[in-house]
């Protein structure tokens, strides 16, 4: 007999899943007590989805069982998880964009039902999100379509801890912070320990090895559908956990090329309210700051400035990397050859006709110089996880003959890896000529840039250039207030 | 209580002004119109309108489409014309029955993820061939109570009236207020979540196709309500009205942005354009094509109100 004190709210035991020859769960055993925050990392397609829609309901297991507080579940689905208060936050966003958020709440939570519903599901959604986020400033009747991306996050967060009825035990954070600034991400970290302290059970899924490292109690290392570790976290370094998901530590050494581009003809310009925005050929430029504070709507600036309304330019000027896939980046029905050459069918095609053949090579060519793994580029784009769907949208810009690729935090979610392999590419480029106009929330990334501009209120506020670029300076920028 | 999000008030304010624009255009050109039997006479052929619009913006809010809405109301009209006046029972079973068959194209349409526009499409070919088959010629004849009902003078407002509030009224309750309503908006905004939710998708399509059916029965009834008789191609026009209603009341094609009131107001100022143009002396045979110019108009309206309140926003 098993003397445990305590039941795991959920434990999979030697689950497996495949899909056709992608065997996505290979045996993952996992246990998930009330109480603790399990930190889950590992490359994209490593199996963290899959393990994850298995716990909520969402996928039935091939082979392998699964219990909740000791007794096996028999017939388990996505309404019998939620009543068991399994709650989830994924990383796409996932609320109704045409509801409002008290609607939202009561979608989500079936026995808010009957009349009067609407006051209930606002003093719900309300009640949560100023446990977890205080003084956020979003009301129950906002339309969701209206709010910004992490006002989004943030309601979605809330939701997850919200209580109508079947308190949530166990929350799995997929990606939580991807949208939000810091200090946004530090209230629901701490939230997570508060709520982890009164015995709840926290999957908390992220990329960001510090946020797991220092919320997380226990870490699991997933890698080909496999657990291949879990220790305490404070077992864990940044680079032992980078080290054990198998992909390359490259140390922060790689940022060298401190390049004087003052001689180097500027390819684009704009003035607008702040500083004036200058890049130069063959320069990556960094747009920093907070989350939301007016980089989106610069890039977009940028791009409508220099391409035409009506007829697509012979030779394009801009090309654009977009940040949010399912928005604005992916055809979901077409292949990833499709996917890749669109932007570039001008170049593919005599008197309007697309020739497939060179189509054929173009992709094959780009398939092999940005590692996107697949075993034929005619599988649909929604085959590939979703680093390798970045990488094609990459491969799509960089394959046009545009000289500025402007990126829209084309890096959100995806896994450490995948992001090397495009840094080294952007850095291939840009020493070839080409400039690019980097959005990042990730301070790392933004340190890769020859030159930084930081964005405060809807302007640019600071401009940093070679050693200036620096983890310190920027956030000094960024949080900069009264004098300018 | 729950305020109204300035986005929604917008949505609803531009169809309304286009409305008032138009009443007082009439107005202006006939003053006569500007009576009891007047507003009756500009708006009762507007309430089978303004039920087949809403029958069709509950299919619009699951991102669907009908284009067999014009056929469909045609086919009830009629199955009223006959049996529900010589064999009400008959009638009854074969109007319920046609709702079920909505309900059930819109599981089939869930379940076997086919594209509605094409099943719809078929769908009108069965409809029109059944009323075909009903009333070869013209005919038939309104039950007494149908044409008592849509010939009822309330005091003081014209019925078209009452019944335009009651049917914005009612529809307002189904889509904005129930649960049920929020469960279909929320199809048409994002299915997955829905469903994640613990939701059956397809019950919730199977619902919206039903209240569909159920609308568009009750404009069937109250068309023949209105003219008397029926005739196998009474409402064709009813198909694109009804879609230019939703859209001009605000509606959206996807996303499950719909207003029920928006899509009443949009049902009586299509028919009121008709008028207006008549008014103008315009010949039948420019009537649609200015009808059109109309619609345009108050679409690109609302691009404007959109844009400017989307720079209001974005400060």
């Amino acid at each position: 007999m098993m003397v445990h004190s305590r039941k795991a709210v959920i434990e999979v035991a030697d689950a497996r899943v495949s899909f056709g020859a992608v065997k996505a769960l290979d045996g993952a055993t996992l246990a998930i007590m009330p109480g603790e925050c399990v930190g889950l990392v590992g490359h994209n397609g490593a199996g963290k989805s899959t393990i994850v829609s298995v716990i909520n309901g969402g996928l039935t297991p091939h082979e392998g069982t699964l219990s909740g507080d000791g007794e096996p579940l028999a017939r388990y689905g996505v309404n019998a998880a939620r009543a068991m208060g399994v709650r989830c936050v994924f990383q796409e966003l996932s609320l109704c964009p045409n509801l409002t958020v008290a609607e939202n709440t009561r979608l989500m939570h079936r026995r808010i039902g009957g009349f009067g519903w609407r006051s209930r599901a606002c003093a719900v959604i309300e009640e949560s999100l100023d446990a977890v986020f205080p003084g956020h400033r979003i009301a129950g009747d906002r339309t969701v379509g209206e709010l910004s991306i992490a006002e989004r996050q943030m309601v979605e967060i809330a939701m997850a801890f919200s209580d109508a009825g079947v308190a949530p035990r166990l929350v799995i954070l997929d990606e939580p912070t991807s949208s939000l600034d810091a200090s946004l991400a530090e209230q629901m970290l701490a939230h997570v320990r508060r709520f982890v302290a009164a015995g709840g059970a926290v999957i908390l899924i992220s990329h960001i090895l510090g946020e797991i490292l220092s919320t997380a109690d226990r870490i699991v290392v997933m890698k080909d559908g496999r657990i291949v570790a879990d220790r305490p976290a404070d077992a864990f370094s940044e680079n032992s956990l980078v080290e054990t998901m198998g992909s390359v530590v490259r140390q922060e050494g790689a940022r060298g090329r401190s390049q004087d581009f003052s001689g180097a003809p500027p390819v684009l310009e704009w003035t607008g309210g702040g500083l004036p925005f200058r890049a130069r050929r063959g320069e990556v430029v960094g747009l920093a700051g907070l989350a939301g504070h007016g980089q989106t709507a610069m890039l977009m600036r940028l791009h409508a400035a220099n391409s035409s309304d009506w007829l697509p330019r012979r030779d394009p000027a801009v090309t654009f990397v977009a940040g949010d896939r399912r928005l604005n980046g992916v055809f979901e029905l077409w292949s990833i050859l499709r996917n890749f050459s669109i932007a570039s069918l001008g170049d593919l095609s005599r008197l309007g006709l697309v020739r497939s053949d060179r189509e054929g090579v173009r992709g094959a060519d780009w398939r092999k110089r940005i590692e996107i793994r697949t075993p034929d580029m005619e599988n649909r784009i929604l085959s590939l996880s979703g680093g390798n769907q970045q990488k094609v949208l990459f491969a799509r810009a960089l394959a046009t003959r545009a000289p500025v690729v402007l990126m829209d935090d084309p890096m959100r979610g995806v896994d450490v890896g995948t992001k090397q392999e495009v840094y080294e590419i952007v850095r291939q480029e840009a020493a070839g000529g080409r400039t690019f106009v980097w959005y990042s929330t990730e301070m790392e990334e933004v340190c890769l840039c020859d030159r930084v501009y930081v964005f405060r209120e809807g302007a640019i506020v600071a401009e940093l250039a070679g050693d200036a670029v620096s983890e310190d300076n920027i956030l000094a920028a960024s949080f900069e207030r009264g004098a300018a | 209580m729950i305020r109204r999000s300035p986005a929604d008030f917008i949505r609803l304010l531009i169809p309304a002004l286009s409305l008032a624009v138009l009443l007082a255009a009439v107005f202006w050109l006939q003053p006569r119109a500007m009576s009891y039997v007047g507003i009756n006479l500009l708006f009762n052929l507007a309430v089978p309108i303004a039920l087949a619009t809403v029958a069709q913006m509950f299919i619009m809010a699951v991102n669907d489409l009908d284009l067999s809405m014009g056929t469909f109301v045609s086919f009830v009209a009629c199955v009223t014309a006959t049996f529900l006046r010589d064999a009400p029972l008959v009638g009854v079973v074969i109007l319920a029955g046609s709702v079920l068959v909505y309900a059930a194209l819109g599981v089939v349409i869930h379940l076997r993820n086919l594209p509605s526009i094409v099943v719809t499409l078929g769908m009108s070919f069965v409809w029109a061939g059944l009323a075909v088959l009903l009333l070869p010629a013209p005919g038939g004849q309104a039950p007494d109570w149908v044409r008592a009902l849509m010939t009822m003078k309330p005091p003081l407002v014209p019925i078209a009236i009452v019944a335009a509030v009651v049917i914005a009224v009612v529809a307002h309750v189904i889509v904005m207020r129930l649960s049920l309503g929020v469960l279909i908006r929320g199809v048409g905004g994002n299915e997955r979540s829905v469903e994640r939710a613990g939701w059956s998708i397809v019950a919730a399509r199977a619902a919206a196709y039903g209240l569909a059916g159920l609308f568009a029965v009750l404009a069937g009834i109250a068309l023949v309500g209105l003219t008397t008789s029926a005739d196998a191609n009474i409402a064709l026009r009813y198909t694109l009205l009804s879609i230019a209603g939703v859209i001009l009341g605000g509606g959206e094609f996807i996303g499950g942005r719909i207003s029920p009131v928006g899509a009443v107001i949009g049902a009586l100022t299509l028919t009121l354009a008709g008028s207006f143009l008549s008014f103008l002396r315009i010949s039948p045979d420019w009537q649609i094509g200015a009808q059109g110019a109309i619609l345009i108009l108050v679409l690109a309206l609302r691009l404007v109100f959109n844009r400017v309140e989307k720079r209001g926003h974005g400060r």
